[in-house]
């Protein structure tokens, strides 16, 4: 088992023929990803990589029963392109560009609220069930189908994460990057409680950063919801007040949003945290007694 | 993106939110002059710098003669202001902002930010302006009245009202609170803000509401289609070295260590940066070189790095995905091979390709030092930066 994506998941991608979308779209079919097509407006009825172009995410979605979608458009139209898949009813939108405007994002988030799709992202490395859906561009192969479930606001943490439960040889049941931004699709609750009700996910690793309150929410949810053993890193601890850390998100405004927040409210919450990144294996053997 | 307040308050005139006359000058003559043409016997004079904590600086004082006004101007123009959101260098003083004087009956507060738990605006007031919102936010959070507004209809009057209301206004003021609190959210919406804040809001002596302070934050994000906001930026107010990584799309920050980082991924980097910490050592900043560590981002990182004469050593961790370590390494030579460094430099490469990034950095003869691990690069970016701090 797995959540969000398996190899049942028919993906087409928005913005397929660009640079992004063509190498990441390359890498999804060498991975084995059921990439069924993609939009780019104007050169519908064309073939790229192989598989049909389309002028909409409707007519993708009605030729080829995608019920996902990847998306590389330039920041400036995410907006549109997030709304036109919910439109078109696909039922999980990845979104990876980074440097969507705050505004469009509340906008995004609040059609997304009522519409009933899945919004992953933005500003995200996307979502891989190892084996058998890679979603975004992440490298497929430091992963490797298992039973540890991970969620990261972080793309590299994520990877080093990744790499660390493989090399332990427990391996992952989805990898879920939620994304780095101040306003994401999902959020660490929706996907902490998707990987609870997974029954092959065993333990679960959650990487967070500096700034807002989504960790210190998390925390709340694990306490009460989560009965998997749960290893957390927070990246950030030397990261001065008032400075964005390269994310949009990540940043401690009004003395809010520190790391040692986050760790407190986890530990208090049963969460085994890590000071160290390197750790992140060991303390999953740790908690789990597995080999 | 942080804008001046005199900046902040011609926008704010643009939106119909009533403030003071005032105007920004850089000369002594030029701050007499706009006393003169404001009239009247009494103003305000305010340094115009990127932080908060003026007031208790010396940053702002309420004047009473045209000499005055002068000495403030020839005291400040070309110095630095240090506040308590400042480092010690504190600000650059390049302009001063003259003003009419406001007299005040009471002081509130009124901001607008971006309530990230609930991915609404939310517009915050308070009747005790005029001091730090975070500490009565800390203190007495029931001094603070929150409205959050619908991205679908936006803010509503009524929702003003309750606010009006709720400050303990009465009459007329109800009715200009109500259309200041509308023309705020105008102007935080067309102008793609991440904060405005008005502190204080003040009840004037003829009993009207009137902006006295003004402070808006803009989505860098949204500067794209922010054609008028984009002109107003003041690098004089910035880091030259992150103004410098800016240009090159490499999110940099200074630190105060001594050991530089240049990581690829924003998360990543904080991390490495933690780590070298927890280790003994001291970073120096925090640099993000990007996804792929193309030979020209590392290039560039290494001249920004280095320009920090504190640096006693580098240490690159690179997470290699989609692009392979054996490339990069590549780049960090010829990277070195142009700039020419002369600090160690530690380099840990993890994921794809990374024996053979590690095997052509050992063969280029230069000073590289290859790292097995985390753990073993922080470990030996500390010693070459001679020791724990």
């Amino acid at each position: 088992m797995s959540i969000l994506v398996n190899r049942a998941t028919r993906v087409i991608c928005q913005g397929f023929t660009g640079s992004q979308g063509t190498l990441h779209s390359e890498q999804a079919l060498a991975y084995g990803t059921q990439l069924v097509g993609g939009v780019t407006p104007g050169k519908g009825g064309s073939y790229h990589l192989g598989l049909p172009v389309f002028d909409s995410v409707r007519a993708a979605a009605e030729e080829t029963n995608a019920n996902a979608t990847v998306i590389y458009v330039p920041a400036a139209y995410c907006k549109d392109s997030i709304l036109e898949a919910i439109d078109a009813g696909i039922e999980l939108i990845v979104c990876i560009t980074e440097g969507i405007p705050t505004l469009d994002m509340l906008e995004v988030k609040a059609r997304i609220g009522i519409s009933g799709a899945r919004l992953i992202g933005p500003n995200c490395p996307g979502v891989i069930t190892p084996g058998e859906c890679k979603i975004g561009i992440m490298p497929g192969d430091i992963h490797l189908p298992g039973k540890v479930g991970v969620v990261s606001r972080s793309g590299t943490l994520t990877y080093e994460a990744v790499k660390q439960t493989t090399d332990k040889g427990y391996g992952q049941t989805t990898c879920v990057g939620i994304g780095g931004d101040p306003i994401p699709g999902t959020h660490f609750v929706d996907v902490l409680g998707l990987f609870q009700q997974d029954d092959a996910t065993e333990a679960i690793v959650m990487v967070g950063e500096i700034g807002g309150t989504a960790e210190e929410e998390a925390a709340e949810f694990i306490k009460t919801e989560v009965r998997k053993p749960v290893v957390a890193y927070i990246a950030g601890v030397t990261a001065p007040p008032g400075k964005r850390m390269g994310h949009a998100g990540a940043i401690i405004a009004g003395g809010k949003g520190t790391a040692h927040e986050k760790f407190t409210a986890l530990e208090a919450a049963g969460v085994r945290t890590v000071k160290s990144l390197a750790d992140i294996g060991e303390a999953l053997a740790e908690v789990t007694g597995w080999e | 993106m942080n804008l001046h307040e005199y900046q902040a308050k011609r926008l704010f005139a643009d939106y119909g939110l009533p403030v003071s006359v005032g105007y920004v000058v850089d000369t002594p003559d030029e701050a007499v002059a706009a006393a003169e043409r404001i009239g009247g016997t009494a103003w305000v004079c305010k340094v115009q710098v990127h932080a908060g904590g003026r007031g208790n600086a010396g940053g702002v004082q309420l004047v009473d003669s045209t000499d005055e006004v002068r000495s403030f101007a020839e005291r400040w123009l070309g110095t630095r202001l240090v506040t308590v959101q400042t480092d010690a260098d504190g600000q650059p003083v390049n302009q001063i902002y003259i003003e009419a004087c406001t007299g005040i009956e009471r002081e509130l507060y009124l901001g607008a930010v971006i309530d990230r738990s609930i991915s609404r605006i939310v517009v915050m007031a308070s009747k005790d302006g005029g001091v730090e919102i975070e500490k009565v936010a800390e203190e007495t959070p029931e001094k603070i009245f929150r409205i959050a507004i619908d991205p679908f209809v936006g803010a509503q009057s009524f929702q003003g009202r309750d606010m009006a209301f709720q400050l303990g206004m009465a009459g007329h003021q109800v009715s200009q609170f109500t259309n200041l609190f509308n023309n705020l959210m105008n102007l935080f919406n067309k102008l793609d803000c991440s904060l405005v804040e008005i502190n204080p809001l003040v009840i004037t002596d003829a009993g009207d509401v009137h902006c006295l302070d003004a402070k808006i934050n803009v989505d860098g994000n949204a500067l794209y289609r922010q054609d008028g906001l984009r002109s107003m930026r003041d690098i004089s107010q910035e880091d030259a070295r992150e103004v410098q990584a800016d240009a090159f799309g490499l999110n940099y920050v200074a630190l105060d260590g001594n050991i530089g980082c240049m990581v690829n991924g924003a998360g990543l980097a904080m991390g490495t940066m933690d780590l070298v910490k927890l280790y003994g050592g001291n970073p120096a900043n925090f640099l993000d070189v990007g996804g792929g560590a193309s030979q020209e981002a590392v290039a560039e990182a290494f001249k920004i790095i280095l320009s920090d004469t504190n640096v006693r050593a580098v240490l690159i961790n690179i997470f290699g995905g989609i692009v392979s370590c054996a490339t990069i390494a590549e780049g960090i030579i010829a990277a070195i091979e142009e700039i020419g460094v002369d600090v160690p430099v530690v380099v840990r490469f993890e994921g794809n390709s990374a024996d053979r990034g590690s095997e052509r950095l050992a063969a280029s003869g230069l000073n590289l030092i290859a790292a097995s691990s985390l753990v073993d690069a922080a470990e030996k970016a500390i010693a070459a930066a001679g020791g724990s701090a």
